[in-house]
């Protein structure tokens, strides 16, 4: 713990993630306008004192759109990046604790899964459920659950065999107690490493499809579908696209320095 | 030998799951595609000799049957829109995606090699730390923000580069690079953590204290054993390369299989769809394959099961 605290990245990582998570929270309080504000008038214009970013080709406010954005962005990525660690845990403990036919076929689904570039299947099943935000929650996590679960299987099995589960075993434990209480603590932290990975490349994922026009629908704000229609216009009015590209890096950097700090203080092999 | 007929018969499943997955998801799209090709005014006795032609009128149980015997038969259909041949329109389109990623993953190697090389070398410094920014920043940044960018300074500003389409080598540059970037960010990580444990080994401590000069040390001795897991990684990514280039593909008006199969979707052309996932899912279970194969041929001490 102390370790953590002393390393960079993950101060830095972990001040701007609470900066993001404050922002998304009070965004209601702190966002200069009505992100869905139509003012034609003042269609793509400069960043100035009365709009700090400008405004996208709607006139409305950009840094409202960004403001409101990022609560999309950790929303969508914690409830996904939740699930799927969740699922992942219990799966992939069970195949790697049960063996046999349970983890064979486990296995295989998440081979298929894995057979799949991740968007593409997105993609599909975006456009098969059309655009809203429970449906983009449900199309991440179906992409998403078996990195997990495959991480988890190999740890279980790595602990299975050792003696102090043996040990376990012989006092007459229960198969759950043992996995919840000797084995889940062992797996906890390449769990927790990943998971902060995972709500990076989360997060761009949501942004790539709102991006494609398929991800959150219109109405709501968000830094992927802001970017796509500043990207039409990028010649003109360059500001319409930087500033949620900047957001959409920033909340990936934080969390990559968040998920570096934590991989050097669980696994201090990495830390050479 | 008896573990690559094993990994054939592995590979069944998967395809099947695959092409299973794909079938069922178009199916399930709302969305006619009939009303697409002729339109939602269209008359009804056309409309159903339409249907029936393309067999849209049978139970679902019958054209997933229909679906995999044209498959093994090498036939993948027709386009609903375009009505060519599916397997043609991939012919067309499989060389822009391949050699995009081929390229892609040339930049990624140019990037990372000489980059990973020097942050284990000087380790702990801020040579080190610099390296890990921009890896961290090449996994950070979106390619739909990076591909733009790279537009509006090197084609639009500078003029040196065309600003889209596959026209020519100089078109290449741009794409492959944006596609590149995310590759070149975990290539240029797993230098250095590979390069600094090996570093560490007997031999190389043998070949120092023999006096080889540091260029003999690192490029001869260290990094050639640093590739085998690079290159298994390599294999490994080539399906996140290939789900990179649908948004490149889309970016830069690419005339890929990624674009190929955001347009199919959009459009609901279900065979083109099929066609082209497909072919996608292969590669990449192909490449998979191989990277696994490379790995234990490399390196005898890991014999997969």
């Amino acid at each position: 713990m102390k370790k953590l605290w002393k390393s960079k990245n993950f101060q830095l990582g972990f001040c701007l993630i609470i900066f993001l998570t404050l922002i998304g929270i009070f965004a209601p309080l702190i966002s200069p306008e009505d992100p869905n504000h139509i003012a034609i008038e003042r269609e793509l214009c400069k960043p100035s004192l009365t709009n700090l970013l400008g405004c996208d080709s709607n006139g409305s406010d950009i840094l409202s759109i960004i403001i409101f954005g990022t609560r999309v962005s950790l929303e969508i990525g914690v409830t996904v990046t939740f699930i799927c660690a969740i699922t992942g845990l219990l799966l992939g403990s069970l195949a790697g604790w049960l063996g046999g036919w349970v983890d064979t076929t486990l296995m295989r689904i998440i081979d298929i899964i894995f057979a799949f570039p991740g968007i593409i299947l997105a993609i599909a099943i975006a456009s098969a459920l059309g655009p809203s935000k429970t449906n983009l929650i449900i199309c991440l996590t179906l992409t998403g659950w078996a990195g997990y679960a495959r991480l988890i299987r190999g740890e279980v099995l790595a602990v299975k065999n050792l003696e102090y589960i043996e040990a376990a075993r012989s006092l007459g434990f229960g198969q759950w107690r043992i996995l919840m209480f000797h084995i889940w603590p062992n797996i906890f932290s390449p769990l927790l490493v990943t998971a902060t990975f995972g709500l990076a490349g989360t997060i761009l994922a949501e942004a790539s499809l709102s991006f494609l026009g398929i991800g959150v629908p219109p109405e709501i704000p968000s830094w992927g579908s802001l970017l796509s229609f500043g990207k039409d216009v990028i010649l003109e009015a360059p500001h319409v696209s930087t500033f949620p590209g900047l957001a959409i890096m920033f909340s990936v950097l934080s969390f990559h320095l968040l998920g570096e700090g934590l991989r050097r203080a669980v696994d201090p092999k990495s830390d050479r | 030998m008896k573990f690559l007929i094993k990994r054939f018969f592995e590979l069944i499943p998967v395809i099947w799951g695959v092409g299973t997955i794909v079938f069922l998801l178009l199916h399930l799209i709302p969305g006619d595609p009939v009303d697409i090709m002729l339109g939602e005014n269209a008359l009804p006795a056309k409309r159903d000799s339409l249907r029936a032609s393309l067999n849209l009128d049978k139970p679902l149980i019958t054209q997933y049957g229909i679906f995999w015997k044209s498959v093994l038969s090498g036939n993948l259909g027709e386009s609903y829109i375009s009505r060519k041949p599916v397997a043609d329109l991939l012919k067309e389109r499989v060389f822009a995606t391949f050699s995009l990623a081929f390229f892609s993953i040339i930049w990624a190697l140019v990037i990372s090699i000489p980059l990973g090389v020097l942050a284990a070398v000087f380790r702990r410094t801020l040579i080190d730390q610099a390296v890990l920014l921009i890896s961290v920043f090449g996994v950070a940044m979106p390619n739909f923000w990076f591909g733009p960018l790279l537009v509006l300074f090197f084609s639009i500003q500078l003029g040196w580069l065309p600003v889209s389409e596959m026209n020519g080598f100089s078109s290449y540059i741009l794409p492959s690079f944006t596609l590149g970037l995310g590759l070149s960010a975990i290539l240029m990580r797993m230098t250095r953590a590979t390069l600094v444990e090996v570093l560490t080994q007997d031999y190389i401590v043998t070949a120092k204290s023999k006096g080889i000069s540091w260029w003999a040390l690192y490029f001869k001795h260290a990094l050639r054993n640093a590739l085998i897991p690079l290159i298994t990684l390599i294999g490994m990514q080539i399906g996140g390369l290939l789900a990179g280039a649908v948004i490149t593909e889309t970016i830069f008006d690419w005339p890929g299989i990624g674009e190929l199969i955001y347009r199919g979707i959009q459009s609901r052309d279900f065979p083109v769809v099929q066609g082209a996932v497909l072919v996608i899912a292969f590669t990449y279970v192909a490449a998979n394959t191989l990277a696994d194969l490379s790995y234990s041929f490399a390196n005898p001490r890991i014999r997969i099961e």
